[in-house]
């Protein structure tokens, strides 16, 4: 293969170096990429122990684990984590993967800069992690850090959490700006916008979305700095400031923040529904303008998770139609989904299976989502666990199992060996049911009025709080398992042909498995 | 017996097991869904979420039953070669448009729900409600009552010391009472971070937010006891500082605004009231009289050996606190018994009743106690 | 590197510190938005205005309410809880306050109305919410506020709640005299 040939007579072309400089240095998209999933999923372990606390002190009514103060900073890293250390950095280490390879480009436009948006990560999430031996304890407003609980009343770790997502925020806007230069110029000749494969297209979407916003949250952040540092009043009442304005600017940031965790997604499971129904994707171009419209809709319905903080009719209104409005094009995509499996060829390996669950639950989450939208009725619904069990459905089932599925799908190209599928499939099915006991039985918990961010509940909650812990260890210990199975893959296992999949279609297939250390150094012919 | 029970007739076993199963129904369905709540508007609200739910269902029955069947009927084996559509632009249309139509359909019944709620008119009442860390404030601002409701569960129920009550966390030391198919307003603010006043049965939600009022009004007809909760993070005790309201009749909720009333009128004489030396003389003599003399005596000698002195004790002339100790908790045993029944205005003019006489206000300190330092006694000290 | 490549790079470089700033914007701009639309209940002060004088006016009632932020020790109540008016025309009320320590104290009122679209409607000649309140021990005063309900007060609204909450703000105001003082050195 050329990279083989090129290693013995070009310097700048040679295979990985030796040790831990490998890692530190490397400016290779497939190192980063690695990087980026490792990363995450370490993350992922951390931020699900913190979950295992909280399910285990919500396991029984009363007090018995930990104290309302641990149980708040539970809560709030364990958000923290899962997002921006979880669910974000998985996502970009797979664009690191498969944005090159896909659009035919020899790596990402911004090597170095693509280095030092990974290797800041692990120091922003050491601040936060540390922050817990702190005095005063770690950050305990929720992961939402609303003023003045936040300001005002907050540990004084808040000045490190703030100097942690500001980290978080460069690390992430670096890798967007990278994302979007690379998709932008680098394609190979013939790899038009309308031909780039979804998966390019929703983290293109994804890359402008965070462009927008992260640099919103570095503000509210920083405003926050100066409230308690320097005097201000952005948001002390006191001052002239105003503590909804908070919000506002949270959720403008925050609300689009969901979408950059639900795009790549879609991209994902598009590819892999295809792959597995061995038929062409239904309504490519629809998919692209659903993703779009949703992506611009993202920055006017905000104010929907703030119905209940007085805002008048009028507002009120128009942010529910608004967000009414996104399951209109969200609605195009699960039946272009559906359209595409329907009288394909289908087969129900490891990543198939976790696509298929993550279009039935993420249906779910979406139509509990439409449900909230109403607002007489998301007055009854506001910060209850019906709103825990909606985004969780969206978010586990949703970007979690469709990075599961990634790994399990583009694995054995990364490392040329097919992971173990009887393994993966036990996997899947531990994961499918621990994730609905967990949190299925939560929709009714929050119907029947339990607060979330609560330590301790009324008796009346007491059965479905203990399945739903039941179903978390479930869940949480099966990962362990995912965790054997990447390994083992590593390790070794069956050779995977170049193809991979039978009905696999796209750029990053027509490479050696496992994908050299540097491919498409002369772009590939694409009609 | 039995045999004749059994065949009685078919209907009384179906009661009797109605009878069994029922609260299992019942209390399965209070656990499973939203509470229909005892107004109009929660009347609506609840309609409203029972027709979003349905029409979510339907949509996902049509659409997984769908993709299900093309799991069971399109499979590699069953189906070796697949279709080799992938567009069909009448389709994609149609399932633009009529997910837009559906949506209409829900957003029009909820708007109108939303106006009827947002509908401003003053109440007959208006309570103004203060969220505080961690606990909920009451002021009936027609009325000037005012008064404080904290959680009243145990701490050893938390901690799992002891069995835990009907209404764990649900229960507080004074609720809020407001009178039946009368329009009562809350105007909702805080006083440090933000807290959220939930009634599920009112469909109410409102955030409390310091520095600003929000409204929210209810009418209930059904005289009960209504219980809520605190739903925006507020700090470590978030999950501490329920919400119970009483709905009563009008007369009981009379009665009741008398009586706090009054305990507001009797509390703030008590504490404002200039009392003379004179005026706390002559009550206190009375009530020494009644309840002292048997033992203490008229000479305030007491009986050497058995009762001590007040003449000249160290406590009564120069330590007013321990003398207000003293007479409010007893003495443990000794014939002394605590004497917190009277009330606050008895207890000042009998402690200055015997500071002052027999010579102990020449020989002592002199101090008089009033009403007031009885009521700082009784507050909760922190 | 390309030169295209090289365009797409400085253009979203620069989008990043203007989100930066847009985030900043949406304070004022949040202001603006409020005054104009009334939202959140917020009151600006207004110039007096003969436009807003009418005879044809119908009566509402206003009501006062007082909450004290915190810890704030001091007494604070409308002198009346409830006040008769008539739109389109100018009214004053007071509010009676008093420093019940034993020390100075600055105090900064802050006002909220309910309903909010009452707010726009609502006009603002003078407010001691204006201005910052500094008392000495044991002083009292009365508070005046001046104004008037526009006429275009939608008919619905028959009852309009002003709230004042008080905020201590002694040491708050000391901390900014010292950063400002650090920053003078």
């Amino acid at each position: 293969m050329s990279a083989v040939i090129e290693n013995h007579h070009d310097d700048h072309h040679h295979g990985p170096a030796k040790g831990i400089t490998r890692w530190l240095y490397t400016t290779n998209h497939k190192d980063i990429g690695t990087l980026y999933l490792w990363f995450s999923f370490a993350m992922f372990l951390i931020g699900g122990a913190m979950a295992m606390v909280i399910r285990a002190e919500l396991f029984q009514p009363g007090m018995q684990i930990v104290e309302p103060e641990f149980y708040n900073q539970m809560i709030t890293l364990h958000g923290l984590i899962m997002i921006f250390g979880g669910v974000m950095p998985a996502f970009v280490g797979l664009a690191n993967w498969l944005v090159p390879m896909m659009i035919g480009a020899p790596d990402m436009a911004l090597p170095r800069m693509n280095n030092l948006s990974f290797w800041i990560l692990p120091f922003a999430f050491f601040i936060l992690l540390s922050s817990l031996f702190m005095e005063g304890g770690a950050p305990n407003f929720g992961w939402t850090f609303y003023a003045p609980l936040s300001t005002t009343y907050a540990p004084p770790s808040v000045t490190f959490f703030i100097f942690s997502v500001h980290i978080m925020g460069a690390s992430s806007i670096m890798g967007s700006i990278n994302v979007v230069v690379t998709i932008m110029n680098m394609r190979a000749p013939g790899v038009d916008l309308m031909k780039m494969p979804l998966f390019v297209w929703s983290w293109l979407i994804t890359a402008y979305l965070l462009i927008a916003v992260m640099p919103v949250l570095a503000g509210a952040v920083t405003m926050m700095l100066m409230d308690i540092h320097f005097g201000t009043s952005f948001f002390n009442a006191a001052g002239g400031g105003d503590p909804v304005l908070f919000q506002h600017i949270f959720w403008f940031f925050g609300h689009p923040e969901v979408y950059i965790m639900i795009l790549p997604a879609f991209g994902i499971v598009s590819h892999i529904i295809e792959t597995f129904s061995r038929k062409q994707l239904f309504g490519y171009s629809s998919m692209v303008w659903a993703m779009l419209s949703i992506a611009i809709l993202s920055f006017v319905v905000w104010a929907h998770h703030m119905f209940t903080v007085g805002l008048p009719l009028a507002a009120e209104i128009f942010f529910m139609w608004a967000t009414m409005l996104i399951a209109v094009p969200t609605g195009v995509k699960v039946f272009n989904w559906v359209a595409t499996m329907f009288r394909g060829s289908l087969t129900f390996e490891t990543p198939m299976l976790f696509a298929i669950s993550f279009v039935v639950l993420f249906t779910i989450g979406g139509l509990s989502g439409l449900m909230l939208a109403i607002v007489p009725a998301d007055f009854q619904y506001h910060d209850t666990y019906f709103v825990v069990a909606h985004f969780h459905y969206v978010l586990v089932p949703g970007a979690i199992f469709s990075i599961m599925a990634a790994v399990y799908y583009w694995i054995p190209k990364w490392c040329g060996n097919m992971y173990d599928e009887r393994l993966g499939k036990l996997h899947f099915w531990l994961s499918f049911i621990g994730v609905n006991v967990t949190f299925f039985p939560q929709h009714f918990i929050g119907l029947a009025g339990m607060p979330r961010r609560y330590p301790d509940y009324s008796l009346i909650f007491a059965d479905w709080n203990m399945v739903s812990s039941v179903g978390a260890f479930l869940f949480g210990f099966s990962q362990l398992l995912f965790l054997f199975i990447v390994i083992k893959t590593v390790m070794g296992g069956k050779k995977a042909t170049d193809q991979v999949w039978e009905g696999a279609k796209g750029l990053e297939w027509t490479v050696a498995s496992p994908a050299p250390y540097h491919t498409f150094s002369t772009p590939p012919k694409v009609d | 017996m039995i045999y004749k029970f059994f065949n009685l007739s078919k209907k009384n076993i179906s009661i009797f097991l109605f009878f069994i199963a029922s609260p299992l129904i019942k209390a399965d369905w209070f656990a499973l869904n939203m509470t229909r709540g005892s107004t109009d508007i929660s009347n609506e609200v609840f309609e409203l979420h029972m027709l979003i739910f349905w029409i979510c269902v339907v949509i996902g029955v049509l659409v997984f039953g769908v993709m299900f069947y093309s799991m069971w009927a399109h499979t590699k084996k069953k189906n070796p070669v697949p279709a080799k559509f992938h567009e069909n632009h009448k389709l994609e249309i149609a399932w633009t448009i009529i997910p837009f139509l559906i949506l209409i359909a829900m957003a029009v019944p909820a708007s109108k729900t939303l106006v009827k709620i947002y509908d401003d008119e003053a109440g007959d009442i208006n309570i103004q409600v203060t969220g505080y860390q961690w606990k909920w404030q009451y002021n009936y601002l027609e009325d000037d009552v005012s008064f404080f409701s904290n959680l009243s569960t145990d701490l050893d129920e938390i901690y799992n010391l002891v069995p835990k009550g009907e209404n764990y966390l649900q229960e507080v030391d004074e609720m809020v009472v407001i009178p039946a198919g009368k329009k009562v307003r809350f105007l909702i603010t805080a006083n440090d971070v933000i807290h959220s006043w939930w009634l599920p049965a009112f469909a109410i939600k409102q955030d409390a937010i310091p520095g600003f009022v929000n409204t929210a009004w209810t009418i209930v007809d059904k005289p009960g006891i209504y219980r809520g909760k605190c739903t925006e993070l507020c700090g470590k005790n978030h999950g501490f500082m329920p919400i119970v309201v009483k709905v009563v009749e009008q007369s009981e909720y009379d009665d009741w605004v008398y009586g706090k009333k009054q305990e507001s009128i009797k509390l703030a004489e008590l504490t404002t009231k200039e009392w003379t030396t004179g005026e706390l003389m002559e009550r206190g003599e009375g009530i020494y009289q009644v309840n002292c003399v048997a033992c203490h005596q008229t000479s305030g000698e007491g009986i050497t050996g058995i009762f001590p002195a007040l003449a000249g004790s160290d406590v009564v002339m120069n330590n007013k606190d321990r003398n207000i100790e003293i007479l409010m908790e007893g003495v443990q045993g000794a014939a002394m018994n605590s004497f917190s029944y009277l009330s606050e205005v008895e207890l000042a003019a009998v402690i200055t009743y015997t500071r002052q006489s027999w010579g102990n206000a020449e020989k002592g300190d002199g101090e008089i106690v009033i009403p007031k330092d009885i009521v700082d006694y009784k507050e909760p000290k922190i | 590197m390309k030169k295209d490549a090289k365009k797409t790079l400085i253009k979203l470089v620069v989008a990043v510190p203007l989100m930066f700033a847009f985030g900043f914007a949406l304070v004022p701009l949040y202001d603006v938005f409020c005054e104009v639309t009334g939202i959140n209940g917020k009151v600006f002060q207004s110039e007096y205005s003969e436009d807003l004088i009418t005879d044809d006016g119908r009566t509402i009632a206003i009501q006062f309410i007082s909450t004290n932020n915190e810890n704030m020790p001091w007494t604070f109540k409308p002198s009346e809880q409830v006040m008769k008016i008539e739109t389109g025309k100018y009214h004053g009320a007071t509010f009676y306050v008093k420093n019940t320590t034993n020390r100075k104290m600055t105090a900064q009122a802050v006002p909220s109305v309910a309903p909010s679209n009452a707010a726009a409607h609502l006009k603002k000649l003078e407010c001691f919410c204006f201005e910052q309140q500094e008392l000495m021990p044991g002083e009292e005063a009365l508070l005046p506020v001046k104004l008037l309900v526009s006429n275009e007060l939608p008919s619905n609204i028959k009852n309009i709640i002003l709230s004042y909450t008080i905020f201590d703000i002694t040491d708050y105001n000391d901390e900014v005299l010292a950063h400002h003082q650090m920053a003078a050195e």
